[in-house]
């Protein structure tokens, strides 16, 4: 008989020894059938992954047995997740048919210095406790890492991060990697590494001690487009909007609906991805990945292929726009990358919100930077933003609001963040005539010109850093030449009458840009002008140092 | 130095005034009242208000010196004119209530000014809505522009809306304006036209009948209605909705036998409900400038007591014709749609056969001729007259 059975007859000496004893037998097959050197003093490590910011960190999870008084230590800077996870563990250990050893346990989370959040270590920390005491073989977890949170039972539950953690073990050459079963689709999408999706603790030691991982389910195909998504068929009237969204696609313009509630400004929003150029396959798995990571995916689908619409409400804070928390996560920003960020009621957002936009608009990127920790968050999304023409909402025919009604709200709503916005367009009401009549476009349609186009700007913009007329630097605006007679009289007739500020310049010539490359054009003509400045900032919005007086 | 024209038993009433101020406030008979108890004697007016038996205000009467009231209104950095003097406008002598003493922040000689007393229009009040329409702004900033330009002074109540817009308008001229406050004149109010008051008093004046300090009283604004249109020998509402006290103003300048124009609206609009209200009875139509200044040449249903003829020739502008129509005849056809309630690209895209770019570029086209102006929600207007 082992120490451990000694030290439990111990402990029931003066109870009911008959029963107890069969007990202790019956648990003694277990833990005595090891020559008693083996059983003891023990080193297992294994490999698992740590989120940090957008990217996976290698952890090396230390799991040794000493003699002693028994108890269960777990260090390395972990969270009270990961302090809660002695209890999953040793549950789920013994749940699983295992015995716990009754030894003192000590886990080492490395590299000590980072700290370490969440139940992801549950997994590497019950598998490290098998192998150190000898329940599981311990040649397989050399090659290959293992990622996932415990239940009481032993059963798996899924993570967020799952992709991360396989880009993870494929950047250090790992051989496989053990995931709860319903984040293998997700990290199946890594290829060059084994994934084996496992439902439950026995499951995984089953795959430990050599048998072959269960096949991965299929992910779904990218071009399999749900029902529920948004196209423009869907959209009846709308034209003049319908038309600045193209637009706005096509160059990658960020854009402002102003029209009164309910006139569907967010629903035309929601179909800007749908005539945005399909996601590239990086690009997929860098959506896939953040929103993972943001615990949005939990419970499984494969790639992301639709472009993200993300719509806050008007009350977020600015780190929940841009991204923070003590362990830097996304924020709407990111989540929104390569997709649309839809801000509604834009003159409602805390002004501190929207200024904290600004940098991850022009950097297309973000750093975020808590404490000691710093996070590198990619944040290239499109701005549709909406509001009210006033106040209440009804617009210039019926307006109930006071001048300083308007002032105030065309106070909130020029803020900085409108340097940003090329494309000003109002949604109305559409009339009985419109809802009856058939749809303008469809999204497929829309976007093979939209295609079209981005393909004429990446043509002409190879090699400047920029992808589309939106993010043309202004020493890449449009030159003379590209200007017809017409287009350049048309320019200088809004700018000398005050219609356009020297910023709106600018703006107006990209957006005419686009427009004729919509149209395929080389040369802009006047009617690409006259258009781009039908869907200027407003002079009211123009700030005020631009603003000159009319007339 | 500001003058300081006024004579004693003039400042003795004017600081029973602001004495019984609130206690004319709690009386709270509106407007119907506040008329007749204007125009009363002093001790008529104190047993009005059932004040005989206040001892307070019985000692501040008795405590009153002329001399420390007029420090009071040199303090307050005012000047004042009395009914007696000769800086008083004598068109308010018209008005049975009229105020004892002007006090003045700005230029007084454009109250003298009004004095003349030759038959012309010299003053014409603009006034309307706090709560106005882009076009009442619109058409009220072009009125005041117009009306300053022929150097008619505009005179109105400094509020937000058409008032503001009135002022502005003649400060743009730039020209003589006049802004008669219901509190001191001392106190800019509202306060968020603090700068407007300023460009005022620079250029012309604002005044007002109640000692420097006093607050913000109901009862006040009906009474300050009275002088702007005792000051104004003729009155323009812009937009009104029904029972504002716009019409107050216009009832006041009817009763005094001076001229109403009124600029004509929508008539499914709110906003314009008193404007059009005041057409039916009989006010004169406004379009623009010319329209007011030839207000003067209506025949008004009440008698005259001043009869004033055209201005002359020489101040009279051109009216300030529309611009010509576009002579391409899709842009012709363009702004009659937009004419027809066809005012947004996506509406206008109907004439262009659903090309709603194409109907975009037209609107644009127009907007850079003049004709229409770009609103916030991306709709478009016709423009009032340059």
């Amino acid at each position: 008989m082992c120490r451990s059975c000694d030290d439990f007859v111990t402990t029931l000496r003066g109870r009911d020894l008959v029963t107890e004893l069969s007990l202790i037998r019956h648990r003694g097959r277990v833990l005595c059938n090891a020559p008693r050197s083996t059983i003891g003093d023990m080193l297992a490590r294994l490999t698992t992954f740590a989120i940090d910011g957008l990217a996976s960190r290698r952890i090396t999870v230390e799991v040794d047995l000493r003699t002693g008084l028994p108890g269960f230590t777990i260090v390395g800077r972990g969270d009270a997740a990961v302090r809660e996870s002695r209890e999953r563990v040793h549950s789920a250990v013994r749940n699983s048919g295992f015995e716990f050893p009754n030894r003192r346990v000590t886990v080492n989370l490395a590299p000590a210095y980072l700290p370490k959040s969440g139940p992801g270590y549950d997994l590497a920390t019950a598998c490290g406790l098998l192998v150190a005491s000898g329940q599981v073989p311990a040649e397989r977890v050399d090659r290959w890492a293992v990622f996932g949170e415990l239940s009481l039972g032993g059963e798996l539950r899924p993570c967020s991060g799952a992709l991360a953690v396989a880009e993870g073990a494929r950047r250090h050459g790992l051989d496989g990697l053990i995931v709860p079963r319903e984040c293998a689709a997700e990290a199946g999408l890594v290829e060059g590494v084994a994934v084996a999706g496992v439902g439950d603790l026995a499951g995984v030691a089953a795959i430990l001690r050599g048998d072959p991982p269960p096949e991965l389910p299929t992910a779904p195909s990218a071009d399999a487009r749900g029902p529920d998504v948004a196209d423009l068929r869907d959209v009846r009237g709308h034209a003049a909007p319908i038309r600045a969204l193209t637009i706005a696609a096509a160059g990658g313009h960020n854009t402002l609906l102003v029209g009164p509630p309910g006139t569907g400004k967010t629903m035309l929003a929601r179909r800007l991805g749908g005539i945005l150029p399909p996601l590239t396959r990086e690009e997929a798995l860098q959506v896939t990945r953040i929103h993972s990571l943001a615990g949005l995916r939990r419970g499984g689908g494969g790639l992301i292929t639709e472009r993200p619409f993300r719509a806050p409400h008007h009350t977020i804070s600015s780190s929940g726009l841009v991204g923070g928390g003590a362990h830097p996560g996304p924020g709407e920003a990111s989540l929104a990358h390569h997709g649309v960020l839809f801000l509604d009621e834009l003159s409602e957002f805390a002004r501190s919100a929207l200024e904290a936009l600004r940098q991850p608009l022009e950097d297309r990127q973000v750093t975020i930077v808590r404490g000691q920790r710093a996070a590198l968050l990619p944040t290239s999304f499109m701005l549709v933003a909406a509001t009210n023409p006033c106040p209440c909402g009804r617009g210039s025919r019926a307006c109930e609001c006071t001048t300083a009604d308007h002032n105030r709200h065309r106070r909130r709503l020029s803020g900085p963040l409108l340097d940003r916005i090329d494309l000003h367009v109002g949604v109305e009401r559409p009339d009985e005539a419109m809802l009856s009549a058939p749809p303008l476009a469809s999204s497929a349609s829309v976007r093979e010109e939209v295609l079209a186009a981005r393909e004429r700007q990446a043509a002409r913009l190879q090699g400047t850093g920029a992808s589309c007329n939106a993010d043309m630097p202004q020493a890449l605006a449009p030159r003379a030449s590209e200007l017809h007679l017409g287009a350049r009289e048309a320019l200088r007739d809004a700018y000398a009458d005050g219609t356009l500020s020297a910023r709106g310049h600018g703006r107006v010539l990209r957006v005419a840009r686009t427009i004729a490359d919509l149209e395929g054009r080389e040369g802009i003509e006047d009617r690409h002008v006259l258009e781009a400045i039908s869907l200027r900032r407003s002079h009211d919005l123009e700030r005020p140092e631009d603003r000159r007086a009319a007339a | 130095m500001l003058p300081l024209d006024v004579c004693g038993p003039c400042l003795r009433r004017t600081h029973l005034l602001g004495l019984v101020a609130t206690r004319i406030e709690r009386a709270g008979r509106g407007r119907a009242a506040f008329g007749g108890l204007l125009a009363l004697e002093d001790e008529d007016l104190v047993a009005a208000l059932g004040a005989r038996n206040d001892r307070a205000i019985h000692l501040a009467r008795e405590a009153f010196e002329p001399d420390s009231a007029c420090d009071a209104i040199i303090a307050a950095g005012l000047g004042a004119v009395c009914r007696h003097g000769s800086w008083y406008p004598t068109p308010l002598l018209d008005l049975e209530d009229a105020p004892v003493v002007l006090h003045v922040a700005g230029d007084p000689g454009l109250l003298a000014d009004l004095s003349v007393d030759d038959g012309r229009l010299t003053a014409v009040a603009v006034v309307g809505a706090r709560r106005a329409t882009p076009y009442g702004l619109d058409v009220a900033r072009v009125l005041g522009r117009g009306l300053a330009a022929a150097g008619i002074t505009v005179v109105s109540g400094m509020a937000l809306g058409i008032d503001s817009a009135a002022h502005a308008g003649a400060l743009e001229a730039p020209g003589p304006t006049i802004a008669v406050l219901a509190g001191g004149a001392d106190r800019p109010y509202p306060a968020s036209k603090r700068a407007l008051y300023r460009r005022i008093t620079a250029a012309g004046c604002v005044v007002s009948e109640l000692p420097p300090g006093t607050g913000i009283m109901k009862w006040a604004f009906p009474a300050r209605n009275r002088i702007i249109a005792g000051l104004a020998s003729a009155t323009v509402v812009v937009e009104a909705q029904e029972r504002s006290g716009s019409l107050i103003t216009a009832e006041i300048a009817a009763d005094l036998g001076r001229h109403i124009g009124a600029v004509p609206g929508p008539v499914t609009g709110p906003r314009s409900a008193g404007t059009n209200a005041l057409l039916h009875d009989g006010a004169a139509v406004v379009r623009d400038v010319r329209d007011a200044l030839e207000l003067t040449a209506i025949d008004v249903p009440v008698s005259f007591r001043r009869p004033i003829s055209r201005p002359p020739a020489d101040v009279m502008p051109a009216r300030p014709a529309m611009p010509p129509p576009p002579a391409d005849p899709e842009l012709r056809r363009a702004l009659e749609a937009v004419d027809d309630g066809a005012t947004s690209p996506g509406r206008l895209a109907r004439v262009f056969d659903g090309d709603v770019a194409r109907a975009a570029v037209a609107l644009t086209r127009l907007e850079l001729a003049g004709l229409l102006r770009r609103d916030l929600d991306g709709s478009y207007a016709r423009r009032a007259g340059r």
